[in-house]
């Protein structure tokens, strides 16, 4: 049995770049399930999943309430809505009030998904402008999971990582351009 | 770093107890959602331990009702998703104007704010003065709060670019009163509003409705409970009538859907034939 059952990625500024490279494929799908929480800002609201679909090659879904998690599927928080996990691994939406003034918040999904998956979960936080995936990625490492977080020397915008970083120990801290092969490794170990 | 306190079997234990000591059945919310408002609730009022949380549940009914007005999520705003409120000026009041007599239903309205937008949209159409505006909750405190018609200055802002891209053209200021931080809406609209508290887990059909607004809430209903509450809102349409939803939810796997027509793009269906 796989080790690992959902790799959980947490960006906001600075971050879409740093997830298609770690997302790129040379064929093939992705080696674990992948949600991805991402502030997003208004600008790509309906070409994220197109442009994602597009620079990676895999299947890209904007997580629907009650889906169930499918493996080889790359999925997306929608715009506004909080992602929460259920015990029989289908996602939930929630329109509660804003995390970090975010919503989507990274905390959120990151505590929901370690309280269905624990040791089974992977968490990585990304570069952003905020607070928010501190408190969940130090929830995940609490709970058996791991916790990455990108190197803020190699963030657009280290302030997000570098919270993380102060909050938490992470068992990892890797940068942006080795992320994908770690990640990849560790799955696949 | 904290642990998680409530572990599932203990909520599950706990909405049991809910359910057996004040009738209020929170069995089939979905899980994720409850733990997480429980987990808020519980740290909160810092309980030390599940046992003394599930205690004072028990035997102190004012507790009760806090824990009713927290578990619940009483997010919303005026004229949210202005795009869906555009096609119902364009599309579905036209309709309704045909009718001697127009019966809305705002099924889950929190604080009201939606309420009160469908107000200022029927007066714009010149159909307020036959209209009745039904607001429902479970929570008795927000629809305290609806049938003041109260709201934060704050916010009106927001509201106003809504109003404005929701095909607006009046000055929305016009529909309030400002005092200091609290906006206080036209005593027009609210004239044409009933508040009342109803649970959609355990209530019946109050009422025939040629449209009825259920926006954010099926979201937190496990898939049994929405079908129920599928049948309920069927059962309480006239034929004919619409039903509209929030921008995430859809009425495709629900046991009603084969009777209803979606329209256009919007999260908006119409019933085009009565159950047999």
């Amino acid at each position: 049995m796989k080790r690992y059952k959902l790799l959980v990625i947490g960006g906001s500024a600075g971050s879409l770049q740093v997830i298609l490279s770690l997302l790129a494929t040379t064929g093939g799908d992705f080696p674990v399930p992948v949600l991805v929480v991402l502030h997003r800002n208004g600008v790509f609201e309906s070409s994220l999943e197109e442009l994602l679909s597009v620079r990676t090659g895999l299947t890209i879904k904007e997580v629907e309430e009650k889906d169930i998690l499918n493996p080889g599927i790359v999925y997306i928080c929608p715009a506004d809505y909080h992602v929460l996990l259920e015990h029989d691994h289908s996602f939930s939406l929630d329109y509660s009030e804003r995390v970090h003034f975010s919503r989507p918040s990274i905390d959120v999904t990151f505590r929901s998904a370690s309280d269905v998956y624990g040791r089974g979960l992977i968490g990585l936080v990304l570069s952003g402008g905020n607070a928010d995936g501190a408190d969940g990625l130090a929830y995940i490492r609490n709970r058996g999971g791991v916790a990455i977080v990108q190197d803020p020397l190699t963030a657009d915008v280290p302030y997000m990582p570098q919270q993380a970083i102060s909050r938490m120990q992470p068992d990892f801290i890797i940068p942006a351009e080795e992320l994908s092969i770690f990640i990849r490794g560790l799955v696949q170990q | 770093m904290e642990t998680n306190p409530v572990q599932y079997e203990e909520l599950e234990l706990l909405l049991s107890d809910l359910y057996k000591r004040y009738g209020y059945d929170f069995s089939e919310y979905s899980k994720a959602s409850i733990q997480r408002r429980v987990q808020r609730l519980f740290t909160l009022d810092k309980f030390p331990s599940f046992a003394e949380f599930r205690f004072r549940l028990q035997n102190d009914s004012m507790y009760f009702r806090r824990f009713v007005e927290e578990i619940t999520v009483n997010v919303t705003e005026m004229l949210r998703d202005p795009s869906f409120y555009r096609t119902l000026r364009t599309t579905i009041l036209p309709v309704l104007a045909t009718y001697p007599f127009i019966r809305i239903w705002h099924a889950g309205c929190s604080t009201g704010e939606e309420v009160y937008s469908m107000a200022i949209l029927l007066k714009e159409a010149g159909l307020l003065h036959k209209s009745l505006l039904y607001g429902t909750d479970i929570n008795p405190l927000v629809i305290e709060k609806a049938r003041k018609g109260i709201f934060p200055v704050s916010q009106m802002q927001k509201y106003s670019e809504n109003y404005i891209q929701s095909g607006g053209v009046k000055d929305f200021s016009s529909y309030y009163t400002a005092n200091y931080h609290l906006a206080k809406f036209d005593s027009a609209l609210t004239g044409k509003m009933i508040f009342s508290t109803h649970n959609l887990v355990s209530d019946f059909s109050f009422n025939e409705f040629q449209l009825i607004l259920c926006r954010n809430v099926l979201i937190y209903f496990e898939r049994d409970l929405q079908s129920k509450v599928f049948k309920l809102f069927d059962y309480s349409l006239e034929n004919f009538g619409y039903l509209a939803l929030g921008s995430k939810e859809s009425l495709r796997f629900s046991p009603i859907a084969d009777r209803y027509r979606q329209v256009g793009r919007e999260k908006i269906w119409r019933k085009v034939h009565e159950a047999i």
